[in-house]
């Protein structure tokens, strides 16, 4: 198995060009570009229905691409998919095992459907590092959803998998369960196994080594995680004191600036152009109560920025 | 907000309604196509008094009187004469393959017996596995023997035209000599029962994942579409053997239904019709989204089994089309089995030719439902 390699000379394990997935008259994927280099936690954001799942789908070979090309592994993803399919574990955005069997039964079953050794031994510490073996008996239609997750995750983890496809794996899950199931994360991730991981939780996107940020089917912007604010370019004030609502309210109507947030007991004021931004808020800047702070952007307020963008590209 | 009784909510739940019976289309297609099916099936194919019954003729006679019964017989349009053989072994062995329904023998003398009014026997060996198909006949039997006497000869012979009949016939009926109805419907159903549960069982085998989202999984999973028919079919054909058992315990128990063949054979020739069944079910449930759909193609299915296959109406007296559909439908080839095994003891090669067709629905269903079987989501 051959890797390609991107210019840092790191293995790609994703390397898909112009991936694009049309439903009737609806572009649902537009042309994806994307690299994920080896051992990468890779994140997808992206607001609802902006085609993150479609993706995922297209790349572990579960819906046909009508364009682009590409590997996966070192497979080619329109033609290898079986192959892929073997190295790949992908969790799906609902939970897909079966509700009628047990616990125990639905590790089984994948164990076999991927012709594994040692298979009772596998669901055994499967099993009893998922904390599940008391219940082991249990139905898994009848666990709760942050164990429901726990337990696809696990269950897709059965085949050791070169490759974690994971689609938005805590939504509805509980902050110690999404903070554990992080920590799985980059465990894996230093053992090499590259993850990529769609969500819409913006705290989430920290955690990720590359962002990809899709809206509308297109991905607008990607990178290393910690470059992608100052990419865009947005610069952005913090300003802390009594009387936000009325600031505001006041500054959104002030042109110059595009964003106005309630962090707590702050606000963050974001425009893309600094000096125009500061000309905006100057009126409020001596007012003695308020402390006004410059600050980096972060990856929401960077978002929210791409999607305006995006919108008035649309209109 | 009002709490009491409401039109306007009536009326939303009415309008939602006839917004989602429009949008599913099959069961849309399905209203309108299973009355148009079972009008024409039940008033073209359904015929209590069958003609054309295919026949064998024995004439050692080979007189003029001899062959005026055999014309009128042709002519009563009850029977079409398919064979004249030499010997009555060789009529036999059509009889138990179910390729003639009456043998005709005509003894030696025939004519110069009649001319002598020492009344011969003619011998009329009817299939009775199916008792209705042989009573128009055999009722008619004696009348059209009379009649075409008479036309052919009634000035030569004019003592015929009066007195007691001039042909003695001797009827025997074969294989159920009673008559008894329920040796006829007992097998039938067992192909009617098999059909209905085997290809309900896997018609939503497929569409069942897809509602319950677990065919994601499932696909996202190295599995290929070969393995996984042969998995969902594989459970079922235990079900249907213990079905089988019920029937036939059940069937001797009741009606004291006889068994006469090999019980191997029927075990082999009832596995390959529940495969078959469970074959055709995989393959709707290729085809139809939701089990809602899945379970109305096996309807759709089962409407001809039941006319059209010989389970209810004789299938030689159906019309040439409704014949030619039967000989498509496994249930038709699969009674044909069962009664031949059970009440005649027909053997392997009796059979064959009822037996290869359920082969061939295997090979033809499977690779349809290879081929409409996705691989992916879309």
């Amino acid at each position: 198995m051959s890797l390609n390699t991107d210019i840092s000379g790191a293995s790609l394990v994703i390397d898909v060009k112009g991936l694009t997935k049309i439903y009737g008259q609806r572009t649902v994927v537009d042309h994806f570009d994307l690299r994920v280099p080896k051992g990468a936690v890779y994140g997808f954001l992206g607001p609802n229905g902006s085609g993150k799942t479609t993706t995922l789908r297209m790349i572990c070979g579960l819906l046909k691409p009508e364009g682009g090309s590409g590997t996966c592994l070192g497979w080619d993803v329109i033609e290898q998919s079986d192959r892929i399919k073997t190295q790949v574990g992908y969790m799906t955005q609902r939970f897909s095992l079966w509700e009628d069997l047990t616990i125990a039964e639905n590790l089984d079953f994948v164990a076999r459907m991927y012709g594994l050794d040692n298979r009772k031994d596998r669901v055994k510490t499967a099993l009893k590092s998922l904390g599940l073996y008391e219940r082991k008996n249990q139905l898994a239609g009848t666990l709760s959803g942050g164990w429901k997750q726990r337990l696809a995750l696990s269950a897709c983890m059965l085949h050791d998998p070169k490759l974690l496809l994971l689609d938005e794996p805590t939504a509805g899950v509980d902050p110690k369960a999404r903070r554990e199931f992080w920590e799985t994360i980059h465990d894996l991730s230093d053992q090499g196994v590259t993850v990529l991981v769609s969500t819409h939780y913006m705290d989430e996107a920290v955690q990720c080594d590359f962002i990809a940020y899709i809206a509308y089917g297109k991905k607008l912007i990607d990178g290393p995680s910690g470059e992608i604010a100052s990419k865009i370019g947005l610069s952005t004030w913090k300003v802390e004191g009594p009387g936000l609502g009325a600031l505001s309210k006041a500054l959104k109507s002030t042109s110059g600036v595009e964003q106005v947030a309630r962090f707590g007991t702050s606000l963050h004021i974001s425009g893309p152009d600094q000096a125009v931004l500061e000309a905006a808020i100057a009126p409020w800047r001596d007012h003695k109560e308020l402390v006004w702070t410059p600050i980096t952007s972060g990856l929401e307020e960077a978002f929210i920025h791409l999607m305006k963008e995006v919108k008035d590209n649309f209109a | 907000m009002r709490s009491g009784f409401s039109l306007a909510r009536i009326s939303a739940i009415l309008t939602k309604e006839f917004i989602q019976m429009r949008r599913d289309r099959m069961t849309f297609a399905m209203m309108i196509g299973i009355p148009v099916l079972q009008l024409i099936l039940f008033s073209f194919a359904i015929n209590s008094d069958p003609r054309h019954l295919p026949s064998a003729i024995i004439d050692r006679d080979h007189s003029a009187f001899s062959r005026s019964v055999v014309t009128a017989f042709a002519n009563s349009t009850y029977v079409d004469f398919v064979m004249a053989p030499q010997t009555p072994e060789e009529a036999e062995k059509a009889m138990l393959a179910g390729k003639i329904n009456f043998i005709f023998e005509i003894p030696e003398h025939f004519g110069r017996d009649i001319a002598r009014g020492t009344r011969p026997q003619m011998l009329i060996i009817a299939d009775a596995t199916d008792p209705s198909a042989a009573s128009g006949a055999l009722a008619a039997a004696g009348e059209i023997i009379n009649t075409g006497l008479r036309r052919e000869f009634s000035t030569a012979l004019a003592t015929l035209a009066t007195g007691p009949p001039p042909v003695e016939v001797v009827l025997q009926r074969r294989y159920n000599p009673a008559g008894i109805t329920q040796y006829n419907i007992i097998p039938g159903l067992l192909g009617i029962i098999l059909t209905m549960t085997m290809t309900l069982m896997t018609a939503v085998a497929l569409t069942r994942e897809t509602e319950r989202g677990t065919m994601e999984n499932l696909l996202a999973m190295p599995a290929r579409p070969l393995e996984v028919m042969i998995g969902k079919v594989l459970p079922y054909v235990l079900v249907g053997y213990i079905q089988i058992i019920v029937v036939l315990n059940a069937g001797r128990i009741l009606f004291d239904i006889p068994f006469e063949g090999s019980r191997l054979l029927f075990f082999w020739i009832s596995t390959l019709y529940i495969v078959v069944n469970l074959l055709i079910g995989f393959l709707f449930s290729t085809v139809a989204r939701t089990q809602m759909q899945a379970m109305q193609m096996m309807v759709f299915l089962l409407l001809p089994q039941i006319l059209l296959s010989g389970f209810m109406f004789p299938f030689r007296g159906m019309p040439g089309w409704a014949q030619a559909i039967g000989e498509v439908l496994p249930a038709t080839h699969y009674m044909r089995l069962v009664r031949g095994i059970m009440l005649k003891g027909s053997t392997h090669s009796d059979l064959i030719a009822d037996i290869w067709p359920l082969i061939a629905l295997i090979v033809v269903v499977s690779a349809l439902a290879l081929a409409r079987y996705r691989r992916t989501l879309d």
